[in-house]
């Protein structure tokens, strides 16, 4: 009698269905198919191909990059998937890269959970998953760890990707929201707004023809730049969810200081501009996804300012404001009128789902 | 941006305010009292905290935020009706969005929402329609809020639905008029109030004709005002002048867009679709006749309050609630009792506290900033 010998090797293997059913969420083969084609394929990495239950790494071989561990999650429900400038699998890496980047940390990992609906072609899944490759290596960091969810038609729109990620913090470099003091500079790494405008744009509900791009994109490289041009650098946040606006108050509110912007000298696209002024929005607001607010203090602003402009994602940085004496907790912002307004928490939802 | 930063020109602005000063200083009253402005319309509200007019203006005048958003004014009643509609399964229940936050007695839209209504955020009437006609299946109810403003789109979108034979769409109608109002707050007997800025966009769809009464029965001058911030201020300085030089008169600031007789398509849609109700019961400002209108009988069909039973109760306004005094002008926002400590803009008590566009909320999100002089 022939017995066929058991293969030891793994066999990676494809799917051949059109589109996601929950068979492929039963933790049988057909889940193993799909994130074996799908996502093992596409993201390629060797600490991935073993499907244990966790990526496992060398002590040593972080210790390099720094002396202590950075670790972030954050999750994307963004809708349309796709939009002007990047998709759901771009943002998802970027975002959890971008966190890292702006502790001082190099970001190295990132873990990769996604829920998918039943129905979703094969074919989204495939673009979305290359998407986060592309961008993973653009940023230098590798996809390692995943999970795979499918929920029935209704429980989640389209699919969800949660990233999570970790980083080592660079030796010497000290970043704190606490940190701001009087006569500190505020600086930006360009306009402001993009991603929510774009976001906004490319839902088409308003019926409005927006050319605007997301500015999605990984800043460690640009923020790797600015903490060598600055290296007591204060504090360094990406602007996403609530805009530079929300930024600010966090500054001002941990640091106990006051901050005063100057309208005129705040990067704004002029089609962000019309788009708010259309919709009733303040561009303060508006997510950005690949813009942060950094405080410098004033010996350091020029050097920082000057790093962040040398970057091709900083071209467009500017001072924009100052921290300053007064009321402790407070942005406020000279108007190119001349006057002068509170810039407040923003209260509620400006517009939802566009992370 | 064209068309609009000629407008918000720093220096137009201090040489504005250089003319307002002078002005100031030759008028009688504002030497024992502050001279008391009301902008009637929350739009100019909006703009005045947004681009920090008031820290520009001398301190001998006040501005006084008066009753011009819709949202604000809604009682609570309304909203509560809002909720029971929305909660019927048939029901798609569209709004626009600064109305989502404004609390019932028992919750908000937002609230509802979560709980499971099918309610959803729109631009405009025309966007409901559209739902109606991808929905033949459910009932598409419009919540019309606002004034002569966006009581025209609503007209507009009733004739279309009729002329288009779509029968699973109707309005849940709050449109409220300007005129009556205005007359409630100068019948007022707690007001001081020396001059007014007209709605720039009512008057764009009723003319500058209906304030007439204003200028001749209550000697008040008023002056209809554009948005942007030289129009405000441009504004100011008519009214204020108007006072200097003892006229009473109905002045025309923003002239590029509003005329004397209004726009006439807009107001035949209008009467050819509304008629007034007897009485309209306002948030913080009690009952006002005439103030409402509501859908004519020829286009019952149409209205949400006929189509599906509502509870319309009648819900007396928190105690602890200023907002009517707040919107007469007889006490400043921060004066209010609730102000920043129960009523904020997370859980506002009043309906001040909710849109933008509302005294309270723009107080407390761009206010509070005493640097005066501002004018470099």
């Amino acid at each position: 009698m022939n017995i066929a010998p058991i293969v030891h090797m793994r066999r990676p293997g494809k799917v051949h269905v059109p589109a996601v059913t929950l068979a492929h969420g039963g933790g049988g083969k057909a889940m193993k198919d799909l994130i074996d084609d799908v996502f093992v394929e596409t993201f390629g990495h060797a600490l991935l191909a073993p499907l244990e239950d966790q990526a496992r790494f060398d002590l040593g071989s972080l210790a390099v990059h720094g002396d202590r561990l950075a670790f972030t999650t954050d999750s994307f429900v963004v809708d349309p998937l796709f939009f002007p400038g990047g998709d759901i699998g771009k943002l998802a890496v970027c975002g959890t890269v971008n966190d890292l980047a702006v502790g001082g940390a190099v970001p190295l990992y990132l873990s990769c959970a996604i829920i998918i609906e039943e129905g979703v072609r094969i074919e989204l899944l495939r673009k979305i998953a290359q998407s986060m490759a592309t961008t993973a290596q653009r940023a230098g960091v590798s996809i390692v760890t995943g999970d795979t969810k499918v929920v029935q038609k209704g429980a989640c729109d389209k699919l969800f990707i949660t990233t999570t990620g970790i980083g080592v913090i660079r030796r010497g470099i000290d970043l704190g929201v606490h940190k701001a003091r009087t006569g500190d500079v505020v600086l930006v790494n360009g306009l402001l707004g993009d991603h929510g405008a774009a976001i906004l744009g490319a839902r088409g509900d308003m019926a409005l023809d927006s050319p605007i791009e997301s500015d999605c994109a990984p800043l460690n490289d640009l923020v790797n730049d600015l903490v060598i041009a600055a290296p007591n650098i204060r504090f360094v946040r990406d602007a996403t969810r609530g805009g530079a606006a929300t930024v600010l108050n966090e500054i001002a509110q941990a640091s106990q200081v006051s901050i005063e912007i100057d309208e005129g000298a705040t990067p704004i696209r002029e089609q962000v501009k019309a788009f708010c002024e259309i919709l009733g929005l303040d561009p303060l607001y508006l997510a950005n996804e690949g813009k942060i607010v950094a405080i410098t203090s004033p010996t350091e602003a020029k050097a920082a300012l000057a790093a962040m402009r040398a970057h091709p994602l900083g071209g467009g940085a500017a001072i924009i404001g100052n921290v300053v004496e007064g009321e402790a907790g407070r942005v406020t912002m000279r108007t190119v009128f001349g006057g002068r307004r509170i810039v407040d928490m923003l209260v509620g939802e400006q517009l939802p789902r566009i992370c | 941006m064209k068309y609009l930063d000629e407008f918000r020109d720093r220096e137009k602005a201090r040489i504005l305010i250089k003319e307002i000063e002078s002005l100031v200083a030759g008028i009688d009253i504002a030497k024992t009292r502050p001279i008391q402005i009301m902008e009637v319309c929350g739009g100019h509200t909006h703009s005045i905290f947004r681009y920090g007019i008031e820290g520009m203006l001398p301190k001998a005048i006040e501005l006084v935020h008066g009753p011009g958003c819709p949202v604000c004014v809604l009682p609570m009643g309304r909203v509560d009706d809002c909720v029971a509609i929305a909660d019927r399964p048939e029901v798609i229940f569209t709004t626009f969005g600064d109305a989502m936050r404004v609390p019932g007695s028992r919750k908000s839209l937002l609230q509802a929402k979560a709980d499971g209504a099918d309610i959803r955020m729109v631009y405009s009437p025309m966007d409901a329609l559209t739902i109606a006609r991808k929905n033949p299946d459910r009932e598409i109810v419009f919540f019309a809020i606002g004034f002569e403003t966006t009581m025209p789109s609503t007209a507009l979108t009733i004739l279309q639905a009729e002329s288009d034979g779509i029968a699973n769409f109707s309005v849940f109608c709050n449109h409220i008029t300007i005129v009556p109002t205005i007359k409630a707050i100068l019948d007022s007997p707690d007001l001081q109030l020396d001059g007014f800025l007209g709605p720039g966009h009512v008057s764009m769809v009723i003319g500058t004709s209906p304030y007439q009464f204003i200028a001749e029965f209550y000697r008040k001058p008023m002056v209809v005002a554009g948005f942007e911030p030289l129009d405000i201020l441009q504004s100011i300085w008519m009214v204020l002048k108007q006072i200097k030089e003892g006229r009473a008169e109905i002045e025309n600031q923003y002239a590029r867009v509003v005329s004397e007789a209004g726009n006439s398509p807009a107001l035949q849609a209008v009467l050819r679709v509304y008629e007034l109700r007897q009485f309209f019961e306002w948030r913080g400002l009690g009952s006002i006749d005439h103030s409402g209108i509501k859908l004519r009988d020829s286009y019952a069909h149409f209205d949400a309050e006929r189509k599906f039973a509502i509870p319309n109760a009648k819900i007396a306004d928190p105690k602890s609630c200023q907002c009517g005094e707040v919107l007469k002008g007889v006490i400043k926002p921060w004066q209010c009792k609730v102000f920043g400590s129960a009523c904020t803009p997370e859980t506002p008590v009043g309906a001040l506290m909710v849109s933008s566009e509302g005294a309270c909320a723009a107080y407390y999100q761009y206010g509070g900033v005493k640097s005066h002089g501002a004018v470099a």
